[in-house]
């Protein structure tokens, strides 16, 4: 056996193709791993978009549907609670909704794409926790005596007026997130598709 | 010497070689997106009212060239979402009073029919042309390669009613068996092309729904056997190179 | 090599024998340097071990050990193995890789064996690299057993209930025995999340251990040869072996070629065969289990089915106990006797290219044999075939415990003092 101690460059070049070919070819192996950490089509199954019949939603009237294992609330909003938009606008973090928890079409005053009907996801942004509403105002809400409604978190008392905004110096960051939705008719919302492809 | 002696000793196994025999045609089964749309409608029209396809998802169809709104407005019987699977709304318990047996799922029945006799495939196109009128049967129906079977002819309406003629037969082992050919009676919409073209559709199409993925992953496969054929081409060449030090 | 990265490698050698562990096995391991063709299959074994591990660790995360039927009336654990293969991106690769992946290891793991029956591999001093590896074997047998009941389909079912019915012939204990195993009275939930545990978690770390323990004790005393003959006799100046070359990089620029090879043949099987046949994936198993409802004909799964012919070839009682029993008995010892090789072969040289005419064609009756075994072990039994399996059942036996008689008769050639070619 004799060693050659030479740098070899025919061998120096063949060790870096066959590596790269190698590094390529383990790449791809890891492609069908990876993908399987992705959510599966019965995941996509359920987290496909719902179709909401809101007909029978009366003024100030909240339903609540599941869209991907999450509540989504509708309020049909009354005029005084749209109202009471204008009086907190001054008391919550982000009152023209600059950062981005809404869909472009929903950033406006009352988060919606009707004025009287907001569509949100019903998750605290704080730590995941659902917030119940405390629609009544005043000192009957239970909340303060200067509520103009709203809800309020159980876990960490964040609270939020009725278009979602957060208060603030309250724990949750930002305000609840508008789903990507759009109306099908005139009573007839589809949530978690919004026209844009 | 090894191949010899295994000749040898294999010859007379293969005499020995076995069992009831089973006749089966064999099934034309086409990957075209036409034939497979029309097998997948007459699976939902006819089968998917007692068997279920309960891994099979209505979205999936789109692989065989359905648009999503076409799958909604024709096939899409049984579910609300399109990507549900293909449930059935028939108890399990009040199928097995009326058939003897819940009807079995058919997600994957092509991959399960297959036997040393033929494809799974060749069992259904075979098993689904051999009908034909028993009056002894609760459902009026028989099958000539599964006996007594429990399913009636639900695809009667276009083929027809089928007579069968039993025979005994000698086996040349000196054993009695059955042998039944079957003859056309009452004719049905169809005719004898139409329906074997018909049945060959919904054989391809069950073919297809038991692995949707098949077409896919051949494709895949020569890529990844074409780069496996470069990568030991590349770690041939450095083998030699390192060992041509070696003496 | 940089000053701090030697300064970092420093640090971690005073506290972990880490350079020493890569020169003790790779860089200052002394192969011979005349391993053949048939030298792949170890590193090959070891490839499809790793193979296994990680597409069985990307499985359990989607697969449902549950017997209890779904709201379509099919068992849970079977619906969720076509769930991974059809909802789960790129869940069928993975899936039909772990398939495919178990009759790859024992193609792999048979050729392994059968090199060390070539060359005297489990001669002294390998004894115990030997006998680990028949551990090995033994360990990936219950392996495969105890994984081919996940699937939950007529032949996971079947197969298991006639398997674990087995261990109700040993007398007294047996049939209490097999419903500990089953934790039930007939094969159910309970046997289905209980194997789920052995197969992936009990087992895999008895194979790892031992796995392990066959290339430690490998390494300890070296490799054996095509030619039979130790590389440590004859050293040269530097110490090292005349005949031995660094496994790194000679063997491993080496086995390389031979992986790519064996992902060639297996990705062929994994996207163009799948079901190899019907050999790999059994078609009855594409049917959920019914405990109703046995197959018209079941046969164990190929790699089996030399040893369920031999348990099938007992058809005669002894001593007032059932053939059921010595049939398990003889199922069993044929396994076992593997173990005991290295001291039934007598033969003053180790290689078979040295060995006389007579153990060659003993070998190559053994060989045939265990071929006919295993093919009549898929068919159904007939009078005829039962005859043919309990010849070479005889056969099978005879190879080992005449060995000793016939492996000294033999007229062997002289073995040489170095490697050949």
């Amino acid at each position: 056996m004799s060693v050659d101690q030479k740098v070899d460059a025919g061998r120096r070049q063949l060790l870096l193709v066959t590596s790269a070919a190698g590094g390529v070819g383990a790449v791809a192996a890891a492609v069908p791993f990876v993908a399987s950490l992705t959510p599966s089509e019965r995941a996509k199954a359920a987290g496909a978009p719902v179709e909401v019949d809101i007909s029978k939603l009366g003024p100030g009237q909240m339903m609540t549907v599941e869209w991907r294992g999450k509540p989504v609330w509708i309020i049909n909003r009354t005029k005084e609670m749209l109202e009471s938009l204008k009086k907190t606008d001054g008391e919550v973090s982000d009152p023209n909704s600059d950062k981005p928890m809404q869909p472009e079409y929903a950033k406006n005053e009352t988060r919606s794409i009707k004025p009287e009907i907001l569509v949100a996801v019903g998750i605290c942004t704080h730590l995941g926790c659902s917030p119940s509403d405390k629609f009544k105002t005043g000192a009957e809400s239970g909340v303060s005596p200067d509520w103009a409604g709203g809800f309020l978190c159980p876990c960490h008392g964040s609270t939020f007026d009725l278009a979602g905004r957060v208060y603030k110096s309250k724990p949750a960051p930002d305000n609840l997130e508008i789903p990507p939705h759009k109306y099908l008719a005139d009573t007839k919302i589809l949530i978690g598709e919004d026209g844009k492809a | 010497m090894k191949k010899l002696l295994s000749a040898l000793l294999f010859a007379p196994l293969l005499a020995l070689a076995s069992g009831p025999e089973l006749h089966l045609d064999k099934a034309p089964v086409s990957t075209d997106p036409a034939a497979l749309q029309n097998g997948a409608k007459i699976f939902v029209n006819y089968c998917l009212n007692c068997h279920g396809a309960s891994y099979m998802r209505y979205n999936r169809l789109q692989e065989i060239g359905l648009s999503e709104q076409m799958i909604k407005d024709n096939l899409m019987f049984t579910a609300d979402k399109i990507g549900e699977p293909m449930r059935i709304a028939m108890q399990r318990d009040e199928a097995k009073v009326f058939f003897g047996a819940a009807p079995p799922d058919l997600t994957v029945i092509s991959r399960s029919r297959a036997s040393e006799f033929g494809s799974g495939a060749d069992w259904l196109y075979t098993y689904l042309r051999s009908f034909y009128r028993d009056e002894s049967r609760p459902t009026g129906w028989n099958n000539v390669i599964f006996e007594n079977v429990g399913m009636p002819h639900v695809l009667y309406e276009l083929q027809g009613q089928q007579v069968a003629k039993v025979e005994q037969k000698d086996d040349g082992h000196g054993n009695k068996v059955k042998e039944i050919s079957l003859e056309p009676g009452t004719p049905g919409k169809l005719s004898k092309e139409e329906y074997d073209k018909a049945t060959a559709d919904l054989v391809s199409y069950l073919v297809w729904m038991g692995e949707p993925m098949a077409e896919k992953r051949k494709s895949i496969g020569t890529g990844v056997i074409a780069f496996l054929g470069l990568l030991f081409v590349l770690s041939y060449l450095l083998k030699k190179n390192f060992w041509k030090d070696i003496h | 090599m940089t000053t701090k990265s030697q300064a970092v490698l420093d640090w971690i050698d005073a506290r972990f024998p880490l350079t020493s562990t890569i020169k003790g096995h790779l860089t200052e391991y002394y192969a011979p340097k005349n391993f053949n063709f048939w030298y792949f299959f170890g590193s090959l074994a070891l490839l499809v071990l790793v193979i296994q591990i990680v597409t069985g660790i990307f499985l359990v995360m989607h697969y449902k050990p549950d017997a209890s039927l779904n709201a379509s009336g099919v068992p849970v654990a079977f619906a969720s193995v076509e769930y991974i293969m059809r909802d789960v991106p790129g869940g069928w690769i993975i899936r039909y890789m772990h398939s495919t992946g178990a009759s790859a290891f024992f193609i792999v793991v048979y050729l392994h064996m059968f090199r060390g029956l070539l060359y005297g591999s489990y001669r002294k001093p390998r004894e115990l690299i030997w006998i680990f590896g028949t551990l090995i074997f033994l360990a990936l047998m219950a392996e495969a057993f105890m994984g081919y009941l996940l699937p939950w389909g007529q032949m996971s079912f079947w197969g298991a209930q006639v398997i674990v019915n087995l261990f109700s012939a040993i007398p007294v204990i047996g049939p209490d025995l097999s419903v500990v195993i089953r934790g039930d009275f007939v094969v159910s939930d309970a046997t289905l999340n209980r194997f789920f545990s052995f197969h992936v978690i009990a087992v895999p770390l008895i194979l790892i251990g031992l796995v392990a323990a066959h290339i430690v004790a490998l390494h300890e005393v070296g490799s054996n040869n095509p030619d039979g003959v130790e590389i440590k006799k004859k050293k040269g100046a530097d110490g090292h072996p005349l005949d031995g070359i660094p496994f790194h990089p000679y063997y491993t620029v080496k086995d390389i070629v031979g992986v790519v090879g064996f992902l060639i043949v297996f990705s062929f099987i994994v996207f163009f065969a799948p079901e190899g046949g019907g050999y790999f994936l059994e078609f009855n198993n594409f049917i959920p289990a019914d405990p109703l409802k046995t197959p018209p004909h079941i046969a164990p799964v190929w790699y089996f089915t030399p040893f369920y012919s031999i348990l099938r070839a007992v058809t005669y009682p002894l001593l007032g106990i059932d053939a059921k029993f010595w049939g398990v008995v003889a199922m069993g010892a044929a396994v076992v006797i593997i173990a005991f090789l290295p001291w039934l072969d007598r033969s003053p040289v180790k290689s078979i290219r040295y060995k006389g005419g007579l153990f060659k064609a003993i070998l190559a009756v053994f060989v045939v044999c265990f071929f006919i075994l295993g093919y009549l072990g898929v068919l159904p039994p007939t009078p005829g075939r039962t005859l043919v399996s309990q010849i070479c059942s005889v056969i099978y036996f005879g190879f080992f415990l005449l060995m000793p008689w016939y492996s000294k008769i033999d007229k062997c050639k002289p073995e040489p003092d170095r490697v050949t070619g």
